[in-house]
């Protein structure tokens, strides 16, 4: 719908300025923030239009690579997007690790975490996955990241949020946008970056924003100054289409609502998959506590799988997934779940 | 960017239709493109730059990666020579761009790490043209290897182009040095209204037998701009080796956006694949192309008719978008603050500024500021 109305604008295709469609970075910065946030209202902050999720993290890379001297390492949690590495690498930024998925429980290692960031240096960066984490699909819960907030504080950290699955997670923007706004309610100052890819559906699109959280409205100009010289030179502005369908959304009341109800859906049927997921594998007769299926949460899931038991998979039932056991739960359908169930419990048992 | 003569930004009639058609295709999807970008948008803009009979595309020995406009296409290419291109993170390899060019060239190498850029012999303000002789010199004493920037056609800002003379001398001693050609092509078609023309010195270095990167941009000539629609072509010496320089471009590219923005690339590949929509393009490329050509010779038939002192020729010598008119700081500073027209510092104007309504106008202010200001 949004399309046709722009089409019918028949609007020119002149460049966008370098930081992108402004009503797009403001309707990205309130999506994230909240209308509500101090942040947001008194405008100490900056957001620029970036190519998704990964151009988007790739801004605030280079950002940090040539302003944030007291730094060089950035911190990721073990496992974390495969892409995460190269990017802040290429970035020329180090790459350290905390613990973070325990493969024993298929859980979050809460206290293996909370161990290592209470021992990251000072001024080091770390990266936080905002909602649905990718790949294990392991969340902290609100107690949880309440307890990260304050040692994260407390260590003097730069934290970097990776947003890419807001609304797509639990269906509610506001519950999926909770931790990172929660660290800018105790005075965190945080990096982030969105994509629009699966919340939208506009993954070739290319539709996404970096944000900086600023002390005040000077320094987010400032800010704002440097980022337009590091994405000149990278592809001098950025692509419109994907970005002014968003704004549209977000922008029309009636749209708005519309796209609140279809990002529910897609959360929903994830989440229904894999309630249907554990059932089936209840009713194959599996001994196993597959808890952490529904526990999980997004796109992906960590099934706990072992490489060999994969291999089978892949080779007696021609279900594919990646060795450590991952799966796209949006590969699920009513259609093959009990498939799925049945050829998981076969390795299983 | 293009205007009309009516002042006005022009999306091209067949990017209209086009997209109408791709509104009405409800079999296509927003779904990711390759991290190379659309294979038929890839080998399509290629084919153009290149040419349909072109030796290296027969030989199999031709690359593509469709990136973010021009920029990210010379972006691109940058990353990859100063990983892997004479020696490994060679960031002192020296890096030449025209003295003058498009300010961000600069920074585009400088941000991808060279170390050392440097500028080579270009305009000649005395006698408002190419300084060839300088050029010469310049490229016959960098260091072999390294890297020159080389505009393809309607140089951006002077708008003057080597004559094929000129492009031949120029290739002769590159070869000599070992230097390496990388071609910024942001007006083909859009300079003189004919592809080939446009495309002739890029054509001529590969059938020299050149390696060379050639960044296109299809902002202008598709009328483009906002969706950022580009394409980096590798030619190399066989297919072999183009592979193993996608593959790592595919990296460079996987870092820097992942995969491309699908909108643009799916106007232009639908475009040139049809013999129809082809032609269509063709013609709204012309109508650009003479409009700024009718300018071109309209504004200088006018400043000779007024007698302005000096010479005028080069209004209509130059190419593209923008000229040189030769006029200084001074002269500049009156024809914005006294006359409201507005022009760089450097004395350059857009020619798509200009129309039938405002020609007289500006031939007369720019006599003016010639016969008051020295």
């Amino acid at each position: 719908q949004a399309e046709a109305m722009i089409a019918s604008k028949k609007m020119d295709k002149e460049y966008l300025p370098i930081g992108g469609l402004a009503d797009f970075t403001r309707a990205s910065a309130e999506l994230a923030l909240g209308e509500n946030s101090e942040a947001f209202k008194s405008g100490r902050y900056v957001t620029v239009q970036g190519i998704s999720g990964t151009g988007s993290l790739r801004i605030g890379a280079n950002f940090l690579q040539r302003f944030f001297k007291a730094g060089r390492d950035v911190y990721l949690p073990k496992p974390s997007w495969g892409n995460h590495t190269p990017i802040f690498r290429d970035a020329g930024l180090q790459l350290q690790s905390y613990r973070y998925y325990d493969p024993r429980t298929c859980s979050l290692d809460f206290a293996g975490a909370m161990d290592d960031i209470a021992r990251i240096p000072e001024k080091s960066i770390i990266l936080l996955h905002a909602c649905a984490h990718n790949p294990t699909g392991v969340d902290p819960r609100q107690e949880q990241w309440k307890e990260l907030a304050a040692t994260v504080k407390k260590r003097n950290l730069l934290v970097y949020f990776d947003m890419a699955y807001q609304g797509f997670a639990s269906g509610d923007i506001n519950r999926d946008a909770w931790a990172v706004r929660h660290f800018i309610e105790q005075g965190i100052n945080v990096l982030l970056s969105q994509s629009y890819a699966k919340n939208m559906g506009l993954y070739g699109e290319r539709a996404g924003a970096f944000t900086v959280i600023c002390s005040d409205a000077e320094e987010a100009k400032r800010v704002e100054s440097q980022l337009k010289i590091l994405i000149r030179p990278m592809y001098s502005n950025p692509p419109l289409n994907g970005a002014r369908i968003a704004a549209t959304i977000l922008n029309t009341p009636e749209l708005r609502k519309e796209w609140l109800v279809e990002v529910k859906g897609m959360a929903d049927r994830i989440i229904g998959m894999r309630t249907q997921l554990v059932s089936n594998l209840k009713k194959e007769g599996s001994s196993h506590n597959w808890q952490h299926i529904t526990d999980q949460i997004g796109m992906f899931c960590f099934t706990g799988l072992k490489p060999d038991q994969v291999d089978r998979l892949t080779k007696e039932f021609s279900i594919y997934m990646t060795k450590d056991g991952r799966i796209s739960v949006a590969g699920v359908t009513s259609g093959n779940v009990a498939y799925l169930a049945h050829a998981i419990h076969q390795v299983t048992k | 960017a293009y205007r009309t003569d009516e002042g006005q930004p022009w999306v091209l009639p067949v990017v209209k239709k086009v997209e109408q058609m791709i509104a009405n295709d409800n079999s296509l999807n927003h779904e990711y493109l390759p991290i190379l970008g659309l294979p038929e948008f890839r080998a399509n803009a290629s084919r153009i730059a290149l040419g349909d009979d072109s030796p290296a595309i027969k030989e199999n020995r031709i690359g593509s990666v469709q990136a973010l406009g021009g920029t990210g296409a010379l972006r691109i290419g940058a990353e990859f020579l100063r990983r892997w291109y004479n020696g490994n993170n060679n960031t002192a390899t020296p890096v030449y761009v025209s003295a003058p060019t498009w300010e961000n060239h600069n920074s585009v190498f400088v941000d991808a790490g060279f170390k050392d850029i440097r500028t080579y012999h270009y305009w000649d303000a005395a006698k408002r043209g190419l300084d060839l002789q300088g050029l010469l010199n310049d490229m016959e004493q960098a260091p072999e290897f390294s890297i020159f920037i080389l505009h393809a056609c309607a140089h951006n800002p002077t708008g003057t182009d080597p004559t094929p003379d000129q492009w031949k001398q120029i290739a002769a001693v590159m070869k000599r040095r070992c230097l390496f050609p990388f071609f910024d092509s942001a007006y083909q078609g859009f300079a003189s209204g004919s592809l080939d023309k446009d495309a002739w010195a890029v054509r001529y270095f590969v059938s020299e037998g050149f390696e060379l990167f050639c960044a296109q941009s299809f902002s202008k000539n598709f009328g483009l701009y906002n969706e950022r629609v580009g394409n980096l072509t590798v030619v190399g010496k066989d297919a072999d080796n183009v592979q193993r320089v996608l593959s790592q471009m595919e990296k460079i590219v996987r870092t820097t956006w992942s995969n491309p923005p699908s909108q643009g690339a799916r106007i232009v590949a639908t475009t040139l694949a049809s013999p129809q929509l082809f032609a269509e393009w063709y013609e709204n490329v012309k109508t650009m192309a003479d409009r700024v050509l009718l300018m071109r010779s309209e504004l200088r038939s006018r400043l000779e008719s007024l007698g302005t002192p000096g010479t005028w020729n080069h209004i209509t010598d130059q190419i593209g978008m923008f000229s040189f008119t030769g006029l200084n700081p001074k002269q500049v500073e009156y024809m914005i603050k006294e006359k409201h027209i507005y022009l760089m510092a450097s004395g350059r104007i857009n020619m798509c500024g200009l129309t039938t309504k405002n020609l007289d106008y500006v031939a007369k202010s720019i006599h003016e500021a010639v016969t008051k200001i020295q």
